[in-house]
């Protein structure tokens, strides 16, 4: 009963002092280093690309603070509203979508484009844990539970591919997973669809597009067409091992600066940083990363519901997905699938879906001692 | 206690599966860790490297080409300012586009447009096209005022090679045009200088020294971008100018031998008698070599390549004659030292209707009442016929070829300064066997006596013969750029005092004599033929009396030369036509040669006058102008001389 009066009742004040400082810190410092990343790829001009990026992050943050204060168990109540909404915005993609360099993949919001598959990121996420919030742990593996989560995550995962989008698919799909293996399912599960994934390869390969393919198969051979498909992967890795121990300073990169480095504002954002400030530089950044992932880890051990707890541990894994992916790809160890850098890479929506889900990761922290009832 | 257990059972479970996660996530980001640090740290150097082969881009700059002066230090080959404009492919989006702009700006032809849009076919994406090479002042301030609307236009202030002098020197110095490929595996100079827009030598000294006149080129570094737009200069190694070239040439006495060619087919050739430095080596008709520089046009090439009179062929030095009678002096030098005759040997010349008879055939005095009797000295003077004919039997072509030879006759004077020179041909019993095959007869050692048959000589090669009797029958080595090792004292000495000593070596023999050394066997032998040459020109019946100079200063000795082109027949004798009355391709060539002054000789001459006539009327009066010019111009060249030596 103590926890119900709690529940209702948190003092401004009580919230205020629940606030999780130092990730606003985290998320702070990762923002400034990107707003001056974003004006190195400018060239030191304080234009366009800098300005819009300064707005969004300006925007996105305030967002983000404000939504901290909203309810975890209102996020809850919501969750398949936001996965449905998600769906929904995704579908007027197909009809409305603008198109750009041979995808369509977003809705024109006059202030900016927004890129529903970046929002149905933490949308997926959301629903995901509010599923499994429910549901015994025996009832994880009976069929209806098992096949349940499974529709829900091909519906976007399709929609997305189809845009067509791998890298943000992808990582739709290994957030899903991430949690379906949090939540607890058994791990033959896992084992059996990887050896089906491996089984399937092949077919997979046949219907990905042309140019997927090349990506691939450039991925794995870079040097098979090094001004075609190669071209930014070979581009990529001369500038940060040209970085060096201490890179080669603030504005000073050159291969971005002599625009040899392509995408350089969003995909490819950590090879301009790294060739600037170097492998010092890059691993001071990877930390931030990881002191982030670390610090929702930790919130989300302090949350008494469930669903909060598998939240936070869940939007820790994608995160460290995100970022794991984008920089594993500019550094050559996975292909170039196109997935942003969060928060340093420029573009509204995939900054808008992460100040969201780190809104939800604040909120659980403030109202961490919420009880929420099945 | 159900719900209590379940909500235990899955936290525990999501703490176990987080902490395999976390596992997997430091794993992970261990494992970009090391490739960073493998792309950083280990491979640094080889990323470096490729950052800056992407970012560096080197153009080569074009060295300045070496000044070639004469020996008064006018400047002959020059390199002038000149306007250009250049299109960089890199900065112009649409090509046509800038091109059509241009052309109506600085009206270009479609002779020009055509070649622009070949050149363009040969460089790469990034490289800069000449667009036009010499541009006027008006057009170029006309460009500069439209240049903002031609994407990729650059005004250029440039260097080009400009010769002064045009016409006059041609046939010398030669021209410059850009490097075929031929010439770039040629030359190792040009492979390793080479540079789009390099011009090279073409012909002549141009051509032959390239090797000094080409200087190493510049590099421009710059940064560029992916698209090899250039960003920045990073360096500039400064091309350097190729080394100045002295010649030998006196300008003066090149265009006055060039004006008294004019409207001739001819050459006139002058040389040191002591350095074998030429003077003036003239050849005509001549062209224009600056119409060259920039590619010349169908038109004017046409002009030139189908006169009749061939200005492209360097007479002096590529054109065959007979020499006529100038070789009657080596002829009777080689009796005389031979021992064959003695000077007071009488011959009887009785005109056309007796003329000189061996195994039937006739041979014929060019005098037609003849000349009656002859000495060695007055048959040279008067340039009698039979005279030689009798003489040349004596003789023998044999040895006739041996003196000839030493003197300068059947091999290249220069060497390798002028590819196209020729060697000529000195005839004798060996050659004819083993090139014609056949034996040698009688009769033909009998016209070589008077320089025709199967002689062949250039006029440089008579003005050198000339040299080497009238210096007192020493070798020396001709030149057209100023050696500046040569000490012009010393061998003038050396030669001075020895002059009147006869040689000690078996001269006679046909072997191999060094510079400055004796040609003769007895030098009385080489003074009774100059003094003969003397008489020729300055007494009375001497058959170049009218050309003289009277002053002393300026006074010479020389001989004249007749050469006929075909076989003179009876009728043609019964005829006896003046010059004018004969076709043109079959009047006889006129030739004389020359040295100056007699009492101190110290310049040699050789003119010949393609189809001129006879060689007194012809040749001599030329010779006569040339003389005196360039005995008035001998005092500076010794100043110029000293100076040099100084520097």
């Amino acid at each position: 009963m103590i926890y119900s009066t709690l529940n209702s009742n948190y003092s401004f004040v009580d919230k205020l002092k629940s606030v999780d400082y130092f990730l606003i810190l985290l998320v702070l410092i990762i923002g400034a280093i990107s707003v001056f990343s974003i004006y190195s790829t400018e060239s030191g001009d304080f234009s366009f690309y800098t300005k819009n990026h300064l707005i969004r992050l300006i925007a996105f943050f305030s967002l983000f603070l404000a939504l901290s204060f909203v309810r975890v168990s209102t996020w809850y109540r919501h969750a398949y509203i936001f996965y449905l909404f998600g769906l929904l915005l995704l579908l007027l993609v197909i009809f409305f979508g603008i198109s750009a360099s041979g995808s369509k993949r977003w809705i024109n919001l006059f202030v900016f484009n927004l890129q529903p598959s970046e929002l149905m990121k933490i949308a997926v996420i959301v629903c995901f844990a509010r599923y499994y919030h429910r549901i015994q742990s025996v009832d994880i593996e009976s069929y209806k539970y098992l096949l349940q989560p499974i529709i829900l995550l091909l519906i976007p995962c399709y929609l997305v591919i189809t845009q067509p989008d791998l890298g943000t698919a992808i990582l739709i799909a290994g957030s899903g997973i991430a949690i379906i293996w949090l939540a607890g399912l058994n791990i033959k599960y896992f084992i059996y669809s990887g050896l089906l994934l491996l089984v399937s390869l092949p077919f997979i390969i046949s219907v990905l597009k042309p140019y997927q393919k090349s990506r691939i198969l450039t991925f794995f051979n870079p040097e098979r067409d090094p001004l075609g498909a190669g071209y930014q992967i070979i581009q990529s890795k001369i500038a940060i091992g040209s970085g060096g121990m201490h890179g080669k300073g603030f504005l000073q990169g050159t291969q971005s600066y002599l625009e040899f480095l392509p995408e350089k504002h969003t995909d490819f954002i950590f090879t301009l940083f790294s060739e600037e400030f170097g492998f010092i530089g890059s691993i001071l950044l990877i930390f931030l990363y990881a002191l982030m992932i670390y610090r929702i880890i930790k919130i989300g051990f302090s949350c008494r519901s469930f669903f909060a707890k598998l939240y936070c541990f869940g939007f820790s894994t994608a995160l460290f997905l995100y970022v794991f992916v984008n920089i594993a790809m500019v550094v050559g160890l996975l292909p170039i699938v196109g997935a942003p850098l969060p928060i340093m890479s420029y573009g509204g929506s995939s900054m808008l879906s992460i100040m969201i889900g780190l809104s939800i990761v604040m909120s659980c922290k403030i109202y961490s001692r919420e009880i929420i009832s099945n | 206690m159900i719900k209590r257990n379940n909500n235990l059972d899955k936290n525990k479970t999501i703490n176990r599966r987080l902490f395999i996660l976390g596992t997997a996530k430091v794993g992970l980001l261990g494992l970009i860790t090391s490739r960073l640090y493998n792309l950083q740290i280990s491979e640094k150097k080889k990323y470096e490297l490729l950052s800056d082969k992407n970012r560096f881009r080197e153009w080569k700059t074009p060295p300045k080409r070496g000044v070639i002066t004469d020996f008064y230090n006018n400047v002959i080959a020059d390199n002038k300012r000149v306007y250009q404009v250049h299109l960089s492919l890199d900065e112009t989006k649409d090509f046509n586009n800038s091109i059509f702009k241009l052309k109506n700006i600085i009206n270009l032809s479609d002779d020009e447009l055509s070649k622009i849009y070949e050149k363009k076919q040969k460089i790469k994406p990034w490289d800069t096209i000449v667009v036009s090479e010499n541009l006027s002042w008006e057009k170029f301030s006309k460009l500069n005022l439209y240049l903002h609307e031609i994407e990729g236009a650059k005004p250029v202030l440039s260097t080009s090679r400009y010769y002064p002098y045009s016409n006059d020197l041609v046939h010398i110095v030669g021209y410059v045009g850009d490097a075929s490929p031929d010439d770039i595996i040629k030359n190792e100079k040009i492979e390793k200088n080479f540079v789009p827009g390099l011009k090279v030598g073409k012909i002549g000294i141009e051509n032959s020294t390239d090797q000094i006149l080409i200087g190493n080129y510049g590099i421009k570094r710059y940064e560029v971008n992916s698209s090899g737009k250039k960003i920045r200069e990073i360096s500039y190694k400064k091309e350097t100018q190729g080394e100045n070239l002295r010649t030998t040439i006196d300008i003066e006495a090149q265009k006055l031998a060039q004006k008294l060619l004019e409207n001739k087919a001819g050459s006139i050739c002058a040389m040191d008698i002591y350095s074998g430095e030429i003077i003036a080596m003239a050849s005509s008709p001549t062209y224009d070599p600056n119409k060259f520089t920039y590619g010349i046009n169908k038109k004017d090439w046409n002009e030139i390549k189908n006169n009749k009179l061939r200005p492209l062929v360097n007479k002096s030095i590529a054109g065959l004659y007979s020499p006529g009678s100038t070789i009657k002096p080596l002829v009777a030098l080689a009796a005389l030292e031979y021992g064959i005759i003695n000077p007071n040997l009488k011959i009887k010349c009785k005109g056309h209707d007796h003329p000189y008879e061996l195994y039937g055939q006739k041979y014929h005095c060019w005098k037609k009442n003849g000349h009656g009797i002859m000495s060695l000295r007055n048959a040279i003077k008067q340039s009698c016929d039979i005279y030689f004919y009798e003489v040349a039997r004596l003789l023998g072509v044999d040895r006739l070829a041996i003196i000839a030879k030493r003197y300068g006759l059947g091999s290249k004077v220069l060497e390798n300064i002028f590819s196209e020179e020729k060697k000529g041909l000195v005839p004798s019993t060996k050659w004819k066997k083993q090139v014609l095959e056949q034996s040698w007869y009688l009769g033909e050692t009998v016209i070589t006596g008077i320089g025709q048959g199967y002689i062949q000589t250039t006029p440089l090669q008579l003005c050198l013969m000339t040299a080497q009797l009238a210096n007192g029958g020493f070798k020396i080595k001709p030149n057209i750029i100023y050696n500046s090792n040569f000490n012009y004292e010393e061998i003038l000495s050396k030669i001075e005092s020895e002059k009147n000593k006869p040689s000690k070596a078996n001269i006679l023999k046909d072997k191999n004599i060094n510079f400055y050394e004796k040609l003769y066997k007895n030098p009385k032998n080489i003074k009774i033929v100059l003094d003969a040459m003397y008489g020729s020109t300055n007494e009375q019946f001497g058959t170049s009396f009218r050309s003289r100079h009277v002053d002393k200063k300026y006074r010479y000795a020389g001989k004249t030369g007749t050469s006929q082109v075909r076989r003179i027949t009876d009728k043609d004798r019964e005829l006896d036509l003046d010059t004018s009355e004969i076709e043109y391709k079959n009047r006889d060539h006129a030739l004389f040669v020359a040295f100056a002054p007699y009492d101190k000789p110290k310049y040699a001459i050789s003119v010949l006058v393609e189809h001129g006539g006879s060689g007194s009327k012809a040749a001599a009066p030329l010779a006569n102008k040339l003389i005196k010019k360039i005995i008035d111009r001998d005092k500076d060249r010794e100043i110029i001389r000293k100076e040099i030596k100084i520097i």
